[in-house]
C-alpha cells in the first residue's frame, strides 16, 4: 500500500467515526458547533499522530506484555500537553471543551491505531496513518457540528443567517445521537451505491 | 438531602449517558440483549465505586501536596488500567461466581470513559469523600437504567422492518436520541 492510499482510507473507507464507530463519546459530546467539532478533531489529530510517531519509533524496545500501559502513558503524556497548551492559549475552547480533553486518552481511536498500526509500521507509514486518521475524524466531528449548528442555532460558524433560534433541539443532548444516527444512514447509503455500481461494472466487464 | 440531590442530579436530570455522552461505546455495543446490559452495569458500579474512592485519596493525599496536579490525565487512567486488572484478579480468587457474571466486561471497562470522567468529574466539583462515592454510585445507577431500558427497545427493535441503510447503529442512534429527549423531561427538578 503506498503512502497515499494510506493517508485517504481514513477519509472515507475506515472513517473512524462513520464506518469504525470509534470515538463516538467526543463526537457526541462536543460537536454543538463547528468550531468545537474543528477544535477537538485537530486536538485529537496531534494526539493521534505524536503518539503513533513515538510508538513507531521505540515499538521494538517495548517488551510485548507491557505494551498497553505503555501506550497509554505515552497517549496520556500527549493530551497532558495538549491540555495545558490549550488553556493556556486558547481559554475560550478550552472551558467549551472541558472535560473531554482529558477524555482524549480513553479515546479508542488512538489506542486502537497504537495497537493495529504504529506498533507494526515503521515512522513514516506510522505518522501517514496517523494523519489520516486524524484528519478523517476532524472531518466527521466539523461536519457533525455543522450541521448541528445550522438546524440547532441557524448559524454558520458563528454567524447567524436566520433572525430567530434554530431547532433548538439539536444543539441539546438528543439532537447529537439523532443527527449521527442520520449522517451514518446516509454514509450506508452511499457506500450500498457504490458497491451496487462497482458490482455492475464488474459484471458488464465480464460480458464484453 | 444533599445526597439525595446528588443521586437524583445523576440519575435522571444529568444522565451519563443520555446527557453527558460517556461511556458510549459500552452503550452501543453491548445493549442487544437485557441480561448482559445488567452484568455491564453492575461491573461498571463495582469499578467505578473503586476507582473514583481510589484517585480521590491520590488527588488530595499525593498529587495536592506534591503540587502536580497537571500529572492528573496519566496518574488517573494508570490507575484506572491496573485497578481493572487487580479486581479481576482479586475477584477469581475470592469469588468465582460474582468473576463468572460479571468478568467477560471487565476489560472492556478500561477504556470506559464514564470511569475517567466521573473520577474527573468529582475533582472539578469539589465533592468531599462521601459525596464523591455516593455520585460515583449515582452515576453507575444512571448508566445501568439507561442500559437496561435502552437494550430492552432494541430487542424489539429487531423484529421491526426499516430501511436497510438505517439498520444497526444508525437506528440505534435515534432511538438513543428519543431516549435522551424523554430524560430532558427531568431537567429542572435540580437547579
Amino acid at each position: 500500500m503506498n503512502q497515499m492510499d494510506n493517508f485517504k482510507k481514513g477519509f472515507f473507507k475506515e472513517n473512524p467515526v462513520f464506518t469504525l464507530l470509534l470515538g463516538l463519546c467526543p463526537t457526541l459530546g462536543v460537536t454543538t458547533s463547528a468550531v468545537n467539532g474543528l477544535g477537538m478533531g485537530l486536538a485529537t489529530t496531534f494526539v493521534l499522530v505524536m503518539a503513533n510517531a513515538v510508538i513507531s519509533l521505540i515499538k521494538d524496545i517495548i517488551p510485548d506484555k507491557v505494551r498497553i500501559p505503555s501506550f497509554i502513558v505515552i497517549i496520556a503524556s500527549f493530551v497532558t500537553i495538549v491540555d495545558l497548551v490549550m488553556a493556556a492559549y486558547l481559554p475560550a475552547l478550552h472551558s467549551q471543551l472541558g472535560l473531554f480533553i482529558p477524555l482524549i486518552v480513553v479515546n479508542c481511536i488512538i489506542l486502537g491505531r497504537a495497537e493495529a498500526f504504529a506498533s507494526r509500521h515503521n515512522f513514516v507509514a506510522s505518522v501517514v496513518d496517523g494523519l489520516g486518521m486524524g484528519l478523517g475524524f476532524t472531518m466527521a466531528v466539523t461536519l457533525l457540528g455543522g450541521i448541528r449548528e445550522i438546524l440547532g442555532s441557524g448559524a454558520i460558524l458563528g454567524h447567524k443567517f436566520i433572525e430567530r433560534d434554530g431547532m433548538l433541539i439539536f444543539v441539546l443532548a438528543p439532537g447529537a445521537f439523532i443527527a449521527l444516527g442520520y449522517l451514518i444512514a446516509i454514509v450506508n447509503k452511499i457506500n450500498a451505491m457504490k458497491a451496487v455500481k462497482a458490482h455492475a461494472s464488474a459484471e458488464k466487464d465480464q460480458t464484453q | 438531602m444533599e445526597y439525595i440531590l446528588i443521586v437524583i442530579s445523576a440519575v435522571f436530570v444529568n444522565n451519563i449517558v443520555l446527557a453527558r455522552f460517556l461511556g458510549i461505546c459500552p452503550f452501543l455495543g453491548v445493549s442487544n440483549k437485557i441480561s448482559t446490559a445488567g452484568g455491564m452495569g453492575g461491573a461498571v458500579l463495582f469499578v467505578i465505586t473503586i476507582a473514583t474512592i481510589v484517585t480521590y485519596l491520590i488527588h488530595h493525599y499525593i498529587l495536592i501536596p506534591l503540587q502536580i496536579e497537571f500529572l492528573q490525565t496519566i496518574t488517573y487512567i494508570l490507575v484506572i488500567a491496573s485497578l481493572v486488572q487487580m479486581v479481576e484478579i482479586i475477584m477469581k480468587k475470592v469469588s468465582p461466581a460474582l468473576y463468572q457474571a460479571l468478568g467477560v466486561y471487565l476489560p472492556l471497562i478500561t477504556t470506559n470513559c464514564a470511569i475517567l470522567g466521573v473520577a474527573i468529574l468529582v475533582i472539578q466539583n469539589e465533592y468531599n469523600l462521601m459525596q464523591s462515592v455516593v455520585f460515583a454510585i449515582a452515576n453507575a445507577i444512571g448508566f445501568t437504567l439507561a442500559l437496561v431500558i435502552f437494550s430492552g427497545i432494541r430487542e424489539q427493535l429487531d423484529l421491526v422492518d426499516i430501511p436497510e441503510a438505517m439498520k444497526g447503529v444508525p437506528i440505534a442512534l435515534i432511538v438513543a436520541g428519543l431516549l435522551s429527549l424523554a430524560f430532558m423531561g427531568f431537567a429542572g427538578i435540580v437547579r
